[in-house]
């Protein structure tokens, strides 16, 4: 034969055949190797080895119980080269497998399986699956949370309705946060427990709240996040009302808040009814709307700031006191406020500050007595990120910053703006330092004439996080922060009319 | 409006044991809580054509 | 639907319920009449004469001489292509046959009976290792060691099984698992369990010594020498399991070397077909995949009853055929089959694995629904005739089998 042939023998050494094939492979992939074989000296297998042309019909150096290496290569170095590393190969210890503990169920069926107490499925696929794997997870007697969006109304109606025949909760399509048994899911953060139940159609608007109660020394019993649209007339607050019914029946809960924008007016009057019946004490956040016909158990708030100061029995924050740099040593009269939001909820309340004190306002979401953004002379624009026109195939801006980021940079540039204002949301799945971020964005963008830059952040000091570091990092760039977001959007009109 | 047949809701009984479907930074999250949470490595049914899921759900899967 | 459901679970306690004995050895024609002149039972759905590979067309020459049909092999080949012989899949008659899985009129079948229902299944002995005609041998020691099963070793095993009353196989399938077999790849601990068990029975019903020993010889020296043995098992447990209306679940599986067939016991006989895929794994010394014979064989009856791939769990030696090899693995893909399957087998259990069940019941929704095929752990023949196994490593069952199935068993119960 042409090449070289290296054969070896390890006296006593036992692996077993498929051990013996891996190795094999290995070293007939060496360069310039062209066949390799490690087998047990076996008469049989010798044959093989020898009909293979591996070893010479001569061969007899090796019994049963012997490991024979077997190489055919190119050339002489090859060969000798081969016959080496194979030798190297059976010394080296067996990797253990880094796979224990990797797998994972395909189904929510065989998860369930898995975790046989399970109780509750967070469902943050696709909107066109949502629903299906929603519908499976109750029948599995699961509470279920949907994160996605883009689920048809009639199909959320159709699982809620299905929900309350089971006793079971659907919290969502599109919910983005709730903390039930002090538990935070999804978008949430870390507060105390307490007397103060939560039941929102708001994502942030129950971050904001829930954090303000905690950092004014109060908790949150539980947090229960309904989705965007269970307040409409298509789903009937379905799991508002069983919501409220769930917390009715916990004693740890004293005082219900109830966030959402203004409900369909039916509905509206579903949810007073049923809180009518209730016997503990109701606060009806709905921003924007003006008030209601309420019963003796229950308060109007129309901002999260003062329905966070409800749950203290109205009496004012007291609020870590935020050092706030001097409200701005030029005014920026005449020019306006753009706000940057990725918080749909905080853009809505920062629009009502602005219209209760008589400002002209525009939005991508505007709130009643806004306007849409595009109309000549709407004053001050107020954008919400977390809109789709903005999340199309794009991360929401909580995740990940770049779009609303981006938009800080312009207005920066912009010499009709005079105030930028910010939400700032931590927590859970928010992005590690988003204080951060802005610090190197703005970093020495900002000259004399730059707009005044007003933030509020949304957080606690047990978020991960860490809200007291995120303030300092903003503060460090020159950022003005604000107690809330209520008080940063009053604090921005301050600047623009040279006056508080 | 909720009727007779409807079983009372109560909240989950502690401990929150949770199936998470989608974004894996939430059972990363829950983990890092220590609260119990399975991942599921989910894939659209029939591989994402419509035709065969739709026959699928009509099957009673 | 509640009508599957109550069907699926109908066909699972049918699986569960089966008592499988290996009762006899008879002549094939004993144990199915129907086989004649010229009629030669192959593995995997039906096919014609142009369309099979190598091994098989090899196999067929070959039995057609060791049945005197044809007096050589050219002959037997024209005879072939003339469309003499009478092709059909051993499933039709109540078989089944490793790779090439030719069964005729004079051989020696294993019978399996199904005590819980009464039915019989077949299958020949495993000729052993090499060159043997499963793979596609057809030359003179090959009809030869055909002879020496028919005149001797299956005649010594009749009379051994009728003395003992005959073997129950799913205890010794059960026992096999805590011994690391997994009945497909793997059966060297039944196939050892196997051998005791007739050890005493071959003695007592010999008169000669030297035949004696040529048969403890022949099963000893066989690893595989169970694999017949379980597939026959396979087939007695899962024709009990056909047509039970609105059943979902899978009856059979099994491969020609061309085409890859699956029934299900909701739409009857039917057939689904796909091209069969090529396995993924080892290759002995002196061979690559370019040598490999597209995946053929009814051993897939094995899995089919939640063994074999199934129950990869049981024996973490054979996970190393594929991929990054690690023995941990092997329990995953036993997880993997429990998404597809409907329940498990509380009397087939895997120690390492907490004692859990194999999974059973394959259900072609839940195949088309996750995008998991069967796996099945297969050895890998030559495509040349003869030359014998090559590899080994695990295959797929095509997705398109289960998609076909679906669409039909949705028109037949009136669902578009």
């Amino acid at each position: 034969m042409t090449g070289a042939r290296a054969t070896g023998v390890r006296r006593g050494f036992y692996l077993d055949s498929v051990a013996l094939m891996r190795l094999s492979r290995s070293v007939s992939g060496i360069t310039g190797v062209i066949e390799a074989a490690l087998m047990m000296g076996t008469p049989s297998n010798i044959r093989v080895m020898t009909d293979a042309g591996l070893l010479d019909e001569t061969f007899s150096e090796a019994n049963g119980g012997d490991l024979v290496i077997a190489i055919t290569a190119n050339d002489r170095q090859a060969a000798d080269y081969a016959l080496h590393q194979a030798n190297l190969l059976l010394d080296k210890p067996i990797e253990t497998g880094a796979t224990l503990g990797t797998w994972r169920p395909r189904t929510i069926e065989s998860a369930h399986r898995a975790l046989p107490g399970a109780n509750l499925a967070l469902v943050s696929v696709a909107g066109d699956y949502a629903a299906a794997e929603a519908r499976k997870a109750l029948r599995l007697g699961l509470h279920v949370m949907i994160f996605s969006d883009n689920v048809a109304v009639e199909e959320e109606a159709d699982l809620k309705r299905q929900a309350r025949g089971l006793g079971l909760l659907v919290m969502g399509p599109d919910c983005g946060t709730s903390i039930i048994n002090g538990t935070p899911l999804a978008f949430a953060n870390n507060v105390p427990r307490g007397r103060t139940g939560l039941i929102g159609a708001s994502g942030t608007g129950i971050q904001e709240v829930a954090c303000l109660i905690a950092r004014g020394g109060g908790g949150i019993s539980q947090a229960i996040g309904v989705g965007g649209r269970d307040l409409s007339a298509a789903v009937g607050a379905i799991t508002t009302l069983m919501a409220l019914d769930a917390l009715d029946r916990d004693t740890d809960t004293e005082h219900v808040i109830i966030i959402s924008k203004p409900p369909a007016p039916d509905v509206a009057t579903l949810v007073i009814e049923r809180v009518a019946a209730s016997p503990k004490n109701f606060t009806l956040c709905f921003i924007g709307a003006d008030g209601f016909e309420l019963p003796a158990n229950a308060t109007f708030a129309n901002t999260l700031k003062a329905a966070a100061e409800s749950a203290f029995d109205g009496r004012r924050l007291d609020l870590d006191t935020d050092p706030m740099t001097p409200v701005l040593s030029r005014p920026m009269v005449d020019r306006h406020i753009q706000g940057l939001f990725s918080g749909g909820t905080l853009c809505a309340e920062a629009q009502v500050v602005l219209l209760a004190a008589g400002e002209a306002v525009a939005s991508n979401v505007p709130v009643a007595g806004a306007s849409a953004v595009g109309v000549y002379g709407s004053g001050h624009t107020l954008l919400d990120f977390g809109n789709d026109e903005y999340t199309r195939g794009r991360p929401h801006p909580m995740i990940d910053p770049e779009v609303r980021n981006r938009a800080v940079v312009a207005a920066i540039d912009d010499p009709s703006t005079g105030v930028i204002l910010l939400d700032v949301v931590l927590g859970y799945g928010a992005s590690e330092n988003p204080a951060g971020h802005l610090h190197n964005l703005i970093g020495l963008r900002r000259k004399a004439a730059s707009p005044a830059i007003i933030a509020s952040v949304t957080g606690t000091d047990d978020d991960p996080q860490h809200r007291s570091s995120q303030v300092e990092i903003l503060q460090s760039a020159n950022i003005t922060v604000a107690p809330s977001n209520a008080d940063a959007a009053a604090l921005a009109l301050c600047c623009i009319r040279g006056t508080c | 409006m909720s009727n007779d047949k409807d079983q009372d809701v109560h909240l989950p009984q502690p401990p929150l044991r949770v199936i998470n479907l989608g974004l894996e930074r939430f059972s990363d999250d829950l983990d890092a809580q220590r609260v119990e949470v399975v991942q599921v490595d989910w894939s659209p049914p029939a591989g994402g054509n419509p035709r065969l899921a739709a026959l699928l759900e009509k099957l009673g899967v | 639907m509640e009508q599957i459901s109550k069907a699926n679970q109908e066909a699972l306690q049918r699986m569960l319920r089966a008592d499988p004995v290996l009762v006899d050895v008879v002549p094939a024609a004993q144990a199915i009449p129907a086989l004649g002149k010229n009629m030669i039972l192959h593995a995997g759905p039906p096919i014609e004469w142009p369309r099979m590979c190598g091994p098989m067309q090899g196999a067929i020459c070959g039995i057609a001489v060791f049945e005197n049909w044809a007096p050589d092999l050219q002959t037997a080949e024209k005879m072939a292509a003339g469309g003499e012989f009478d092709f059909q899949p051993n499933h039709h008659f109540g078989a089944v046959g490793p790779m090439t899985g030719l069964t005729t009129l004079s051989q020696p079948v294993m019978v399996v009976e199904n005590r819980a229902f009464g039915n019989r299944a077949y299958c020949t002995i495993n000729e052993g290792l090499g060159k043997v005609m499963r793979f596609g041998g057809n030359d003179a020691e090959v009809l030869a060691r055909l002879g020496w099963l028919r005149s001797t070793l299956g005649p010594a095993m009749g009379r051994a099984l009728r003395e003992l009353g005959g073997i129950p196989l799913k205890a010794l399938a059960a026992r096999g698992l805590t011994m690391g077999d997994e009945m497909h790849q793997r059966n060297v601990g039944c196939s050892g369990l196997t051998l005791r068990a007739l050890a005493g029975a071959l003695a007592r019903t010999s008169d000669d010594r030297e035949a004696l020993a040529e048969a403890l010889d022949f099963i000893g020296g066989n690893d595989q020498f169970f694999l017949n043995i379980a597939m026959a098992m396979g087939k007695a447990i899962m024709d009990p399991v056909r047509d039970i209306e609105y059943a979902t679940v899978v009856t059979a599986m099994s491969r020609n070397g061309t085409d890859f067939g699956i029934r299900v016991s909701g739409t009857g006989d039917d057939w689904f077909v796909a091209p069969v895929e090529m396995p993924e794994g080892l290759y002995f010394p002196g061979f690559t995949a370019a040598d490999a014979n597209p995946d053929m064989g009814d051993s897939t009856i094995v899995e089919t009853i939640g063994l074999g791939g199934f129950a990869m769990g049981a024996s973490p030696a054979v996970a190393g055929f594929v991929g990054a090899g690690a023995a941990s693995t092997a329990a995953d893909f036993t997880r993997n089959m429990a998404e597809i399957t409907i329940g498990e087998n509380p009397e087939w259990t895997i120690p390492g694995m907490d004692y859990r069940g194999v999974p059973s019941g394959i259900d072609i929704r839940l195949v088309v629904k996750t995008g998991i095929a069967p796996t099945i752990n297969t050895g890998i023949a030559h495509k040349e005739p003869g030359i014998g196994q090559v590899g080994a490593g695990v295959v797929r069952a095509p997705m398109a089998c289960f998609e076909s199935a679906l669409v039909a068993f949705a028109e037949r119960v009136g669902v578009a």
